[in-house]
């Protein structure tokens, strides 16, 4: 095994390690999704054809939400309790680091997305057209794209509190405009324009075609690439973030 | 692994030409000249707020400097080659909270690529094998204190840069870890140990006295007490703030 691979396996099991101590996270990280979920479903209990639209689309969006949370504050600890500057006075490399902390949030990313998935198509019979395993696949990367936009923005929050803030300044307008409170294609050509290049448009999308469109859509895997590709440069812009020379 | 160095073991652990810092608008290091040789300990004492902390961690090469070189082992501080031949304590112990000692030591030693039996050595040199299964959260202020200099001692580093590592410890395990510094150094490491305790002094091969960013004194304990005239460090300390024409160097 090469260093780096021993270092970034070495913070991912750390990282698990952390979450092992704290149970209470780990239930609220993997129940908060389902239980929404649930809510949802009942909300929209006398209009059946609303969950089906909708259900798929929040699947998405439920674990960014709760990964960048979790992501932001534990990098935030990180960096105010000396732990970090004293891991870069170490051989530890930043990507080392980065790649640490995917993995270990990547794990929980899993866990949380196959049992929303299991959830939503099984007990709470959410008909999808397309390959269920893609419906998965879109809610990982989502749950990716959290963690990673949570490690970014660590590196703007001096405290918890500024850090919890980032949620809804760096989440809501995300939200707003990816297509769930009004289709994308009717919006005025500037806010569609800004949807354009904000990564939750693309999992709203991805999720909304796999629930309509039956088989393997070439836009579908596009829309993932484009989450993905989202969260990578997400992770190499926090990468550039973390100094080992501090004022 | 303790002289594996590059360089010849006459060169000085640490030597510091003109070193100047600057924090938030205020200059903390005006220009600062030292020498720290191999195999000693070194005690960095001075009050509160004198520039302890900036200078060691100039050292370690966390801080942006301003002007001057410092250079460590024989490379520029900060270098990568470095990091696993250079420990560093900050004041408050960087530690995390909610692992075991264990655990903590498993992780610092993985990342530092030391041997796996590494964390048990450590956890027995500082004291704390009984509390290996406790989450830091749980230990006092000195015992906490205690993890973060064991994740020091991890791999064996040949420069142990130490901030106020006694802070709060009874006398007890004061005075046992002042004799594992002198083992250390016995053996061949390097160690810098700031303290704003004078009577730490006499446990030190050599003593830096800072005020306001400015060394006051360079020696050794008895040279610096012949040289003032003063029975004991805190009066010499005295004695050189007063009367600075007789610092020594």
């Amino acid at each position: 095994m090469s260093a780096a691979a021993r270092r970034t396996l070495a913070t991912a099991r750390r990282v698990l390690a952390q979450l092992r101590h704290d149970p209470r996270t780990v239930a609220m990280l993997l129940g908060v999704p389902c239980l929404l979920l649930v809510l949802l479903k009942y909300m929209y209990d006398r209009q059946p054809g609303t969950f089906d639209r909708i259900g798929p689309e929040l699947l998405g969006v439920f674990p960014l939400m709760v990964m960048f949370l979790v992501t932001s504050v534990a990098m935030l600890r990180e960096r105010t309790t000396g732990t970090l500057e004293r891991l870069l006075t170490m051989p530890l490399g930043k990507l080392d680091l980065l790649l640490g902390y995917a993995l270990a949030f990547g794990a929980v990313a899993l866990v949380q997305a196959a049992l929303a998935s299991a959830l939503t198509i099984g007990l709470l019979g959410l008909h999808v057209a397309g390959p269920t395993w893609l419906l998965f696949a879109v809610a990982l990367a989502d749950g990716l794209l959290g963690m990673a936009l949570g490690l970014l923005v660590s590196a703007f929050a001096a405290t918890e509190f500024q850090a919890v803030q980032f949620l809804p300044a760096v989440l809501l307008p995300q939200l707003l405009l990816c297509g769930l409170f009004v289709p994308r294609a009717d919006m005025a050509p500037v806010l569609r324009a800004v949807s354009d290049v904000l990564p939750l448009s693309y999992a709203v999308d991805a999720m909304g075609r796999i629930t309509r469109e039956s088989g393997l859509s070439g836009r579908v895997l596009a829309d993932l690439a484009v989450v993905a590709g989202s969260a990578l440069l997400a992770l190499a812009v926090g990468a550039a973030t973390l100094r080992r020379r501090t004022a | 692994m303790m002289n594996s160095s590059a360089g010849s073991s006459g060169d000085p652990a640490i030597r510091i030409t003109g070193l100047v810092v600057r924090r938030g608008g205020a200059t903390v290091l005006p220009g600062l000249d030292l020498d720290v040789p191999r195999g000693t300990v070194t005690g960095l004492l001075g009050p509160s707020g004198c520039g302890k902390t900036t200078l060691l961690r100039s050292i370690v090469g966390v801080q942006r400097t301003a002007a001057g070189t410092v250079t460590v082992l024989g490379r520029p501080a900060g270098h990568p080659a470095l990091r696993d031949r250079v420990g560093y304590v900050t004041q408050a112990p960087s530690v995390y909270g909610d692992l075991t000692v264990g655990e903590n030591l498993a992780h610092f030693a993985a990342v530092l690529g030391a041997p796996r039996t590494d964390p048990d050595r450590v956890i027995a040199q500082v004291g704390l094998d009984a509390h290996r299964r406790t989450p830091v959260a749980r230990l006092s202020g000195g015992q906490r204190a205690r993890v973060s200099l064991a994740a020091a001692l991890l791999g064996r580093p040949e420069l142990l840069v130490l901030d106020e590592p006694t802070v709060g410890l009874d006398p007890v395990l004061r005075r046992d870890l002042w004799q594992l510094f002198g083992t250390l150094a016995a053996a061949g490491a390097t160690l810098l140990v700031s303290s704003h305790v004078m009577d730490e002094a006499t446990r030190c091969d050599r003593l830096l006295l800072m005020r306001d960013g400015r060394l006051l004194a360079h020696d050794t304990p008895a040279a610096l007490l012949a040289a003032t005239g003063a029975t004991d460090v805190e009066s010499a300390f005295l004695t050189l703030v007063q009367h600075p024409q007789e610092t020594v160097r």
